[in-house]
């Protein structure tokens, strides 16, 4: 049991490649070998199974934006980065509720992620705008504007769902929707 | 000029790489052109890329979210923190909690007992009362039944369940002896050198001082000569040469020592200690300086350690007879002021303070 866990241990540039073509094999692969280590770290140090899930999430956001920010170097094993990313949201979030631990029960090495935390801390707070604002625009804004700039969706395909008489219509649309949007953005 | 909305669309045709021939490098040439166009190709850029940031945030979490629920969090939820036993989680959760709870009541505790002497009791752990336990036998039955059948006698048949030593405080019969010997007692009874037994009341008890006072209350009790002892006002000095009179036994015995110590046991200043050999009997008798001034009076030893007996410093004795109150006694009690033993030899003065030393006897 425990040496096909070991050997299904992926490794890190196959992962690195892997975020770079969004592969979900090795974001399974990701998931399943570090989240045990991120659990073990929370549930020995004050937390639950939803708090570890919540963090290693993060941590793989973080390691996502890392990746495709581009020029990515990996100057330690991803293991470390994410658990130290963990740890560090972790007691991070532990001061927040204003628990104090007094000694955090490590299970591996960390390195300084603070770099890396304060530029996810940027985007979270973009993240959590553009959501707000996605959820002021209102339907059918909303979609189209998901489907063309999220899911990649032709005009074509959106005039043909939303049933406008023609392309330039459903562009007009999209052009009003994205000023609203870029307007509720910016003024937050 | 382009209307904006026609420039926005044009804009996303070229990021998304929709443009091509001779549209492609009018557009590129125009960016190169004309700056504020190419501001605005770079500000659109960049909030589309943040609206796809989101989107694929939103896809990566819920591509994580459909992996989590395949997971068996419970299996490794054992594998990475296999669960102590419950009492011992509690203890690792409470164990400060429980620490300094126990601490606080450890305080408390100890708090409560000091102020309210507790700790004081230990003096009758430590120190060993002096008074003789003539008879181990409890009053049983079978001794009321021979008290009933003997004829009445003068003085008890029966030798009694504890005794100690007093002497008189005045000539007319007041004797005094520690608390601790007639502590509990039905009735008392003194005893000459003669042999004679004479009943007596409680006039007073100064438990804290372990100090009683007694009066002799049988008919047949004579006034006694003037004492050839005083009372000590002051107090001794440490080297000082003393000896004591008591009944460890059915008669008089002799102690002879000195005073080692200005205060008693785990520092009572009620008390000195004084290096004599004295024994269970020998409470209450007098501590006499060669003088022949009572300085104290015997009242316990420490256990386990030899030639540390305690004696009430004689000051007390006076403080005790002061708080009597006058009126209540049948006879006044007067203090000898004139000491008649000093200069004497030792075996002088033994015989002359010979009278004037009890055995108490408690039942």
């Amino acid at each position: 049991m425990k040496k096909e866990d070991n050997s299904s241990v992926p490794a890190d540039s196959e992962i690195v490649l892997g975020i770079l073509n969004d592969s979900k094999d090795t974001l399974n692969r990701l998931y399943t070998s570090y989240f045990p280590m991120v659990l073990q770290l929370v549930l020995k140090n004050n937390g639950n199974e939803d708090d570890a899930k919540d963090l290693f999430q993060e941590s793989i956001i973080v390691l996502y934006n890392k990746v495709k920010g581009g020029n990515f170097e990996l100057n330690s094993k991803l293991k470390t980065f994410l658990y130290s990313v963990c740890r560090r949201l972790w007691l991070k979030r532990l001061n927040e509720q204003s628990k104090t631990i007094r000694n955090v029960q490590d299970f591996s090495e960390i390195i300084a992620v603070e770099d890396d935390l304060e530029k996810h801390e940027e985007k979270d707070r973009q993240f959590a705008i553009m959501e707000s604002s996605l959820q002021q625009l209102g339907e059918p804004c909303k979609t189209i504007i998901e489907d063309y700039y999220i899911h990649s969706r032709s005009m074509q395909e959106i005039c043909e769902k939303f049933g406008y008489t023609n392309a330039d219509n459903a562009k007009t649309q999209k052009y009003k929707c994205l000023q609203r949007l870029k307007k509720l953005f910016f003024q937050t | 000029m382009k209307s904006d909305l026609e420039l926005i669309n044009l804009i996303d045709a070229y990021l998304k790489g929709e443009l091509s021939g001779t549209v492609l490098s009018d557009f590129e040439k125009l960016r190169k052109d004309d700056p504020s166009f190419d501001i605005k190709v770079v500000e659109h850029h960049n909030f589309v890329s943040s609206l796809s940031e989101y989107g694929s945030r939103i896809k990566l979490v819920s591509e994580m979210n459909t992996i989590h629920e395949s997971l068996d969090i419970q299996a490794i939820k054992n594998d990475v923190a296999p669960e102590a036993p419950k009492y011992r989680r509690l203890w690792n959760k409470y164990r400060i909690n429980t620490a300094i709870a126990a601490s606080v009541a450890f305080i408390a505790v100890s708090a409560t007992l000091l102020s309210t002497g507790y700790f004081s009791k230990s003096f009758s752990n430590n120190v060993n009362l002096l008074r003789r336990e003539i008879n181990n036998m409890k009053r049983s039955q079978n001794a009321l039944i021979k008290n009933i059948n003997d004829k009445p006698s003068k003085g008890p048949s029966d030798p009694g369940e504890f005794g100690g030593t007093g002497f008189a405080l005045s000539s007319n019969g007041y004797v005094v002896t520690n608390f601790h010997v007639v502590k509990g007692a039905d009735s008392v009874y003194v005893q000459n050198s003669d042999g004679e037994a004479f009943k007596v009341k409680l006039i007073y008890i100064d438990p804290a001082y372990d100090l009683a006072v007694l009066q002799i209350s049988d008919p047949s009790f004579e006034n006694l000569a003037t004492l050839p002892y005083t009372f000590k006002k002051s107090a001794s000095d440490v080297g000082e040469d003393v000896f004591t009179i008591g009944f460890p036994r059915d008669e008089q015995v002799l102690g002879k020592g000195y005073v080692s110590a200005k205060n008693g046991f785990a520092g009572d200043t009620v008390a000195y200690q004084v290096s004599i050999p004295v024994n269970p009997g020998n409470s209450g008798g007098p501590l006499l300086d060669n003088r022949g001034n009572v300085i104290g009076i015997i009242n316990g030893k420490q256990a386990l350690l030899d030639g540390a007996a305690f004696a009430i410093k004689s000051s007390y004795i006076l403080r005790s007879i002061d708080a009597i109150p006058q009126d209540s006694l049948d006879e006044k009690l007067v203090l000898n002021k004139r000491n008649s033993l000093a200069g004497l030899s030792r075996k002088d003065q033994f015989k002359k303070l010979e009278p004037y030393i009890y055995m108490v006897k408690v039942y």
